[in-house]
Order: structure tokens, then sequence, then C-alpha cells
């Protein structure tokens, strides 16, 4: 059979004659089923819609529920009605054309000049909405017909279906007749095809009722049944229409007639599209609003987004994650619920059907959950049936075993914003019931343990464990292509804890060394000093393959002449030959995103060898922070009196001198910055001289505190938090902003943050400078200040991502068929247009490149040089 | 007197493919000329050079990172 392809779809509005020809009966009825509860001829479950009961046919086709896909039926309705989807786009068109002839309000030759520019973009593919546009723009300001000379009458469209001609309001009859009258080939110059969309079209004198298969009845537990929202909204609009019938023929009052007409018009609506503007939602009687049709379709959870591009999926498992320094980082811990319920297929052979055969015998753990015959039947394995499926057993068959040690998963946190976001791990079944995971892979998942949730995928061919295995692992993503660095690595105290080993000389016992190295698998301790005892660079030495290699570490000063390896921080690391000389062990040398020792050893090694030193860096440095000691509390932020007053004059002298440059201001002595007014530059040099305060005050602390508090520690190892968050804590919160300004706004009037300051008081205090610490406490007023500068922090973060998101949304979905070819070009998929001649320009795979660059040449020099 | 187009540092070299040279190029991409990206006949440079529709332009750009980028586009 030759496959057929979709080579166009082509929309089109349903005309009455076809929503009647496509009906398989009139419905007139808004009951649905009757007292025995079978439904009612004419009703809107008539049997000739279709059938989803199982066990009945339809009485159209006469095919089963599942065989029969569904029959329109239609309501003849009483007058016409605008179909909101059309209401903007009528109101365009009745603008565009005369309202006594019905020609478009363009001369012949002019309005053939758009036809043909439309024509010719058509052939060409190209979007023709800026000349329709035109065209509607045109004619809307033409005061009077160019074919009859009838004066128009600007109509205004008041959503969602309302026309008013002046004070004359347009029922839809006459807007259907004004349409009705516009001939074929004016509608051409609205970029539409007469024999696809009449304009009357668009206002409903037929209505398509949709098959019960789109709307199926649910019966509830009690018996009861529940009719689907589309059914509800159909009944509402058989009711109204049959009420307005009635009266008609009855030859009621105009007025009541009206009602019943906006009436029906607003169950029209609210049926195409619950969440219009301009009038309330149809809403069920528990008061939950309608899910009507444009409901259905919209959204991250309608049909194109929910159902169409997304999709639920089977072997895969969701559950909150936490940590496990134990685990390789290309381990996940599953736990032993999840791997009894997820299963990985065995294509039994002759040579696997013994052990095919031994997981359908097991009852515990690792045994099989089904098996899959080669008709493609498939079996639950139970106690009762275990022993006779083992007997059957045969090559061809397929074992469906539970997950256990060493099978390969995927594993993923969302957002997926890059390609480390799905990454594959090896199972090790655990027990409890969180999936688990190696601290140092959070950073490519973005992930925390504060109750964050994660996904796991089983991939259920060996072709997609093989490519997983090779394309997918943990170890293949060391390097991050973001920025050709890694992106795995040490966090948190896995910093902090060589931070205490390696800084300066450390001495440890044999003991000591024996217990920080016991979960390595090292077999020879190196040599010890001269007097007995090992130190912590000797330790981590340990776990160094050969590399040699020297950088400035994170906790450089950098002092004007760098002294190298006698820098009196210790703060410039000499590896050589897979030894530690000197220097100290920080972000900069094991870090996700800097780390440079597992950069070095990546590019000399390979995956596999970055692999072993993460998991024994992880290892030795948890020993090592726990054989060190290292906790954080409420009063490692403590300062003595005398840092305190320090403190308090710095802030006292700081505001001083703000009080001096206002006083400057308000006898004009200041002199402006250069582009700045006066205003500005006193707002300048007051937020600098505030800021500088604050530094000041950071650094007093910081003095008191010491390198040896364990803030201090984390900060300038880069473990975690700043000197400024330090400074926060400890010293002085400093100024408040808002829109990067300090706080100005409040009583306008009086121009004052808040009452309890004089009008136009420009002082620190009154524009939102704190000078408390966290740890002191916020006096009412800075309190205040700092909610403003936090709100908006909050909300810039929560814009942000929003915008982010739909940003890059776009972007994937402008380039997911974009490939890179093996001619270094980039070309999109299907049509082959070229997009790049050489990716990225240069052709580099930013994975396999140095921090971006296509070569180190520094580290190939100095190690051509170090082999002489 | 108007400038060059050329001569301003920040417009790249362009310049016109000979029948041949188009050939060849179409022939190592292994691709037809609608596959190229596009440029402009109205396009200044396009212009300037004297591309007529159906012409392929060759540019050539510096490139902080590779030096020296060319890049090809069909004269619509
Ligand atoms: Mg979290
Ligand atoms: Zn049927
Ligand atoms: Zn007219
Ligand atoms: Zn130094």
């Amino acid at each position: 059979m030759i496959p057929k392809r979709i080579n166009a779809i082509k929309f089109e509005v349903l005309s009455p004659h076809e929503i009647r020809r496509m009906s398989v009966g009139k419905i007139i009825t808004p009951e649905t089923y009757d007292d025995d509860g079978f439904p009612i001829e004419a009703g809107l479950m008539d049997p000739k819609l279709g059938v989803i009961d199982p066990g009945l046919r339809c009485k159209t086709c006469g095919g089963k529920a599942g065989e029969c896909p569904g029959h329109f039926g239609h309501i003849e309705l009483v007058a016409p009605v605008i179909h909101v989807g059309y209401a903007k786009l009528i109101a365009k068109i009745l603008n565009a054309v005369c309202r006594e002839c019905g020609r478009i309000l363009l001369k012949d030759e002019k309005r053939d000049k758009f036809i043909d520019e439309i024509e010719n973009r058509k052939r060409l593919g190209q979007d023709f909405e800026d000349i329709v546009k035109e065209v509607f723009r045109i004619t809307k300001a033409v005061k009077k017909c160019p074919h009859c000379g009838e004066e128009q009458i600007e109509i205004k469209f008041e959503k969602p279906t309302f026309y008013y001609e002046g004070e004359h309001r347009l029922t839809p009859k006459d807007v259907r007749e004004r349409l009705e009258k516009i001939p074929n080939d004016d509608i051409l110059a609205f970029g539409m095809d007469y024999r696809a969309v009449r304009p009357e079209w668009m206002v409903l004198t037929v209505f398509p009722v949709p098959p019960v298969t789109v709307r199926p009845s649910i019966i509830l537990e009690s018996g009861q049944r529940s009719e689907d929202d589309l059914t509800h909204k159909l009944v509402d609009i058989i009711r109204i229409n049959q009420r307005f019938l009635e009266n008609k023929e009855a030859g009621a009052p105009q007025l009541i007639l009206e009602d019943l007409w906006e009436l029906l018009q607003y169950h029209v609506t609210t049926y195409l599209d619950n969440e219009v503007s301009g009038i309330p939602p149809a809403r069920h009687r528990s008061g939950r609003p309608l899910k009507t049709l444009a409901q259905r379709l919209k959204g991250k959870e309608g049909r194109f987004r929910g159902s169409l591009s997304g999709k639920r999926v089977n072997f895969s498992a969701r559950t909150v994650i936490s940590p496990d320094p134990n685990l390789s980082i290309n381990e996940v811990g599953v736990p032993q619920v999840i791997a009894e319920e997820l299963t990985v297929p065995l294509f039994v052979t002759e040579k696997n059907i013994d052990i095919a055969r031994e997981f359908i015998l097991r009852t515990e753990h690792p045994k099989a959950n089904y098996v899959i015959r080669e008709d493609g039947k498939r079996i639950r394995v139970l106690d009762a049936n275990r022993e006779e499926i083992a007997e059957m057993l045969e090559p061809g068959w397929i074992v469906e075993r539970q997950l256990m040690d060493g099978d390969v998963v995927l594993f993923n946190r969302q957002p997926s914003l890059h390609r480390m976001s799905i990454m594959a791990h090896y199972v090790r079944v655990l027990p409890y019931k969180t999936f688990r995971l190696n601290p140092a892979v959070c950073p490519p998942y973005n992930a925390d343990f504060d109750g964050d949730e994660m996904n796991l995928h089983v991939p259920q061919s060996l072709e997609a464990q093989a490519e997983a295995k090779i394309l997918m692992s943990v170890q293949e993503h060391i390097l991050s292509p973001r920025f050709g660095g890694p992106i795995i690595g040490g966090i948190h105290d896995h910093i902090s804890g060589l931070y205490l080993l390696t800084r300066g000389v450390k001495k440890f016992t044999k003991e000591e060394v024996m217990s920080i190295l016991k979960p390595l698998n090292i077999e020879e301790l190196p040599e010890p000093k001269e007097d007995g005892y090992w130190t912590g660079k000797q330790i981590f030495s340990c776990i160094l393959p050969d590399i040699t290699i020297e950088f400035k570490a994170e906790i450089c000063q950098g002092c004007e002449e760098c002294k190298k390896e006698n820098c009196e921080y210790d703060a410039y690391v000499v590896i050589r030959n897979g030894e530690l000389i000197s220097g100290t062990i920080d972000e900069k040398a094991v870090g996700a995103f800097k780390g440079i020792i597992i950069d070095e050893i990546t590019r000399k090694y390979g995956n596999e060898e970055t692999k072993r030193f993460i998991d024994n860096m992880t290892q030795l440095a948890i020993r090592a922070i726990m054989n060190a000691g290292f906790s954080f509390g409420i009063d490692d932020e403590d300062i003595p009196e005398e840092a305190i007053n320090q403190i308090r004059e710095v802030i006292a002298n700081a505001e001083k001198e703000v009080e001096k440059l206002i006083n400057a201001y308000k006898e004009s002595n200041l002199e402006p910055m250069p582009g700045r007014s006066l205003e500005e530059t006193l707002e300048m040099r007051i937020m600098r001289e505030l800021g500088r305060a604050r530094d000041q005050a950071g650094k007093i602390a910081g003095r008191f505190l010491g390198m040896d508090n364990s803030a201090v520690i984390m900060a300038v190892s880069g473990a975690r938090g700043s000197m400024l968050n330090l400074t926060q804590m400890a010293a002085c919160i400093g100024q408040q902003s808002v829109r990067g300004e300090r706080i100005k706004r409040g009583y306008t009037y009086t121009n004052r943050t808040l009452s309890h300051f004089k009008p136009g008081d420009l002082g620190a205090k009154a524009r939102g400078f704190v000078k408390s610490s966290y740890k002191e406490g916020l006096s009412p007023i800075e309190y205040f200040f700092h909610a403003m500068g936090g709100r908006e922090g909050l909300v810039d973060t929560a814009v942000r991502t929003s915008q982010s998101g739909y940003l890059q949304r776009r972007l994937i979905n402008a380039l997911q068929d974009l490939k890179v070819e093996y001619d270094g070009t980039v070309r999109e998929q299907t049509s082959g247009m070229l997009v790049q001649f050489r990716y990225g320009e240069d052709g580099i795979d930013a994975m396999k490149s140095f921090r971006g660059k296509a070569v180190d040449v520094k580290r190939i020099v100095a190690e051509v040089l170090n082999k002489e | 007197m108007k400038m060059k187009l050329q001569d301003h540092m920040l417009v790249p070299k362009h310049e016109v493919l000979n029948k041949e040279e188009a050939e060849e190029l179409l022939r190592s991409l292994g691709v037809k000329k609608e596959q190229l990206p596009k440029i402009k006949a109205t396009d200044p440079i396009a212009k300037e050079i004297g591309a007529k529709v159906g012409d392929i332009v060759k540019i050539t750009r510096e490139s902080l990172t590779a030096g020296k980028s060319v890049a090809y586009r069909l004269v619509i």
C-alpha cells in the first residue's frame, strides 16, 4: 500500500446547506432520555447520532461503540444568530461594504488591483494578511458608495456580538441580509474564497449538533446519568429555540421576542466560547463555569497543547527526590515499590530462556509482572499461573520483568530547559519512597530537596537502552554545551569540606587518614611527612589522577603581584603529576560551573575517569567535613561590642554626609555631574555614600568574624552565600530600592514615603536605608521599606519566568527541525533549507570546546613543556 | 556624494558568484538554489554590487569565533 500523506489542509466555513446535508436528523426536543432511560427520538441523545454504550448498535451506520464515528444532527434556528468566532470579521466586512447595494466600497479597478496582489501572494505561498488589512482600512474611511452613491454610516462593533449603526442596533437578521448582498467578486478582496466562505454563513441559521461521541454522558456511582457540558448547553439552545418559535407563532409582543432572541444569541455564543468578554459565562448548577467548544481547544490543557502535542506515558514514575552522597553520580535510587511496578522487557531467545523462566518463577522483587505471547497477548503472572507460564515459555515471547539494579532509566526534572534536564542513570533499588540522587548532579537538573519531584522513564527497547547509555549518561554531560565547562561538580559541603581539608597545612594521624579515605578504595597510602603526619593536601592528592595544572583559587585576594606558590593566603593552586603542591581546593577547583580540575581531567582522561573523580571527590569531601566538624547557627553572626560601635560610627558618619549633601543641594551648592540633573546627582551621590557605608560595615564585621567563622568559610570558598549576605546578617542591610532608585513612592502630595517623616525629607532613613542587620532586627519603618524592595524582587522573578518560558517555547518550536549534517551545515529537515553554512559559524561543538573556545592553547603548551 | 556601503566597516563583503562558481557551490552543498537563504534584489547592498534575481551572493564576514565565515544567499 502506498502510504497516504496529507498535502494540505483547507479550512472553510460550514454553509447552512452543508450543515443540513451532513445531518442525520433534525433535533427538536430538549429532553434526552425518557422515564425508562431510553434516548428520546429527535432528542439530543437520539441513537441516530451514534453510540457510546457498548453492546448497542448505531441507528445510522449499524456500527458498534468504537466502530461508529458518530453522526451530526442539526437544529433549525428560529432566527439567525451571530457566530462569536466571526463577530469581529463581520464588523470589518460590514464597514467595508455599502449599506444599500452591498458592493465593496472601492472602485472596480482598485478592487481588482488588490485581488491581483492577493492572488500573487497566494501563488508564492506568502502572507497576504497585510493587504486584506489595507482593504479594510481604506474602505472603512469611504463616506459615499462609489457604486450607488449611498451615504455610509460607520458601524460600531460592541463585544461580543452587537452592531450599532449610529444609535440604531442591527439585528443578526439585518446583518445577514447585508452580507447576503455582497457579490462573489467583491469577497475576493477580503482574502476570502467565496466558494469556501460566503460571509452570510458567519451568521448562523442552522446549527450543527455534534455526535454523542463528542459529548458522551457518564454514569455516576449512584447510577445517575451525568451529561457532558456541551449537551447541557445544547439543551439550553433547543429549549430557547422552541420557546422562541412558540411565542412567535402565538404572536407574542415584539419586546418578548427580542428578549428570547437575545437569550438564544447568549446560549449559542457561550456554547461556542464560554470565556468571551462582555457577557457572564454560562455556569453549571454547582457554579462551575461550563467547558464549551473553545475551552476544549484552548490553553495548556486544551486539545492542541494537552492532547496532541503532549501525551501521558507508560513506564514512568514520579516522586519526591532526596540526596544520597553514597550513590555514584550516574546512579539513581529507586524506591522498591516503584521498582516492583515498572518493568523492562526481556526478549526471550534460546540463549536467555532459562533466565527468563527464572524471573517468571520468582515470587519476590526482581520477578516477572507480565509475559507477552508471540501473538501479542499479554498475560499477568500470578501465583496461580506462574508455573504454567514458565512451562509454556518459548523464544519469541517477551517477559516483562521488574526494574532492578543496573537497569538504565531516564531521569528528568521540569522545566526541561536544556539537554542535561533528562539524563540516563543506572538503577539502584532502595528502601523508602523517594528517588535518591547524588547531590553533585543537582546543578544540571537545577534541583534541590525542598520538596522537588522528578520523573523517571524506563526505555523499552534494546536500541533505546543503548542510546540512553551511550548518548544520555550523566558522565556524557559533565561538560555543558552552554559554556563548555563542567556543569556537574562539587556543591555546598563538598566545597567547604575540601577547603577545610586542604587549606594551609593540616595534620592528620594515620587513623584519621584511614577514616577519611575509608570509602574510597585506595590501596596505598602516600608516605607521611617527616613528622609522621599526613597533610590534607596529601589526602586530596590520593584521588587525583596524573594531571599538572596551576590556577588561582576562588579565595584569591587579587594581590597586585601574585606570589604564586608562595601566596600568603594559600590561594594559588599548583598540582604537579597528580600531587597537590600548594593552594586550597575550593569552588574554582572542583565546583560545578567553575571546576578547573574537573575540566582538566575530562580533557585528559575522558568522562569515565571524571565520573570516578567526582564520585571520589564528593565522598572525600563529606568525610573531611565530618572529620573537621562544621556547623552554622545564629550566634555565628555575633560580633563584639567594639565592632558594633565601629559599624554604628561608620553609618552615623554616612548619614551625616548625606545630610551635608542634602543641605548643599537645598542651598544650590551642589555641583551637578556631567550629563545629570541636580536631583539625579544628589541621588547618585547619596546612593554611593550609603553603599560605601554598608560595604565598610561589612568589612568591619568580616574582620571581627575571622576566617574560621563557618559563614565566612562558606562565602570565601564559594560553597554557599556571599560576603554581602554576611554583611546583611551581621552588620547592615543597606539601601532598599524600587526600580533601582531609593524609595520615593508614598504620599505624592506631600512628597514623603510615610507619614512619620517631614514632607520632602530626602534623608537616608526616610528613603529606605536600613541600618539594622538581620540579626539585630529591623525597625517597623525599615521593615516596611524592606518589604517594598522584596516585593519588587518577587514580581520581577514571576514575570521573568513566565516571559522567558514563552520565549523558550517559541524558540524550540522554531528550531526543533534543525539538524547539523555530516558536512557541518545546519539544515531544516523537511525542506532541506540551509540555515547555516557552518554550525555556529565556526563549526565548534560547544560541549567539546574549552569554555567556548575551540582550543586551549595554554593547556597544550603547558602539556608539551611538561613532557620535556 | 553617496558613500559605498561596502566601505563601511560593519558591512561585510558581498560578491556575485559567476555561473561556474554558483554551479560548483550548489553541487558541493547538494542543494537546489531555492534551499539557500535569500536576499532581496532591492536590498541596498544587492543593488550596489549589481546582483540580479537568480544570482547567488557570497558574503564573507569577520567572525569573532571563526575568524572568517562565508555564507551564500540567493537573490530574489
Ligand atoms: Mg526546590
Ligand atoms: Zn453510526
Ligand atoms: Zn452602494
Ligand atoms: Zn595570591
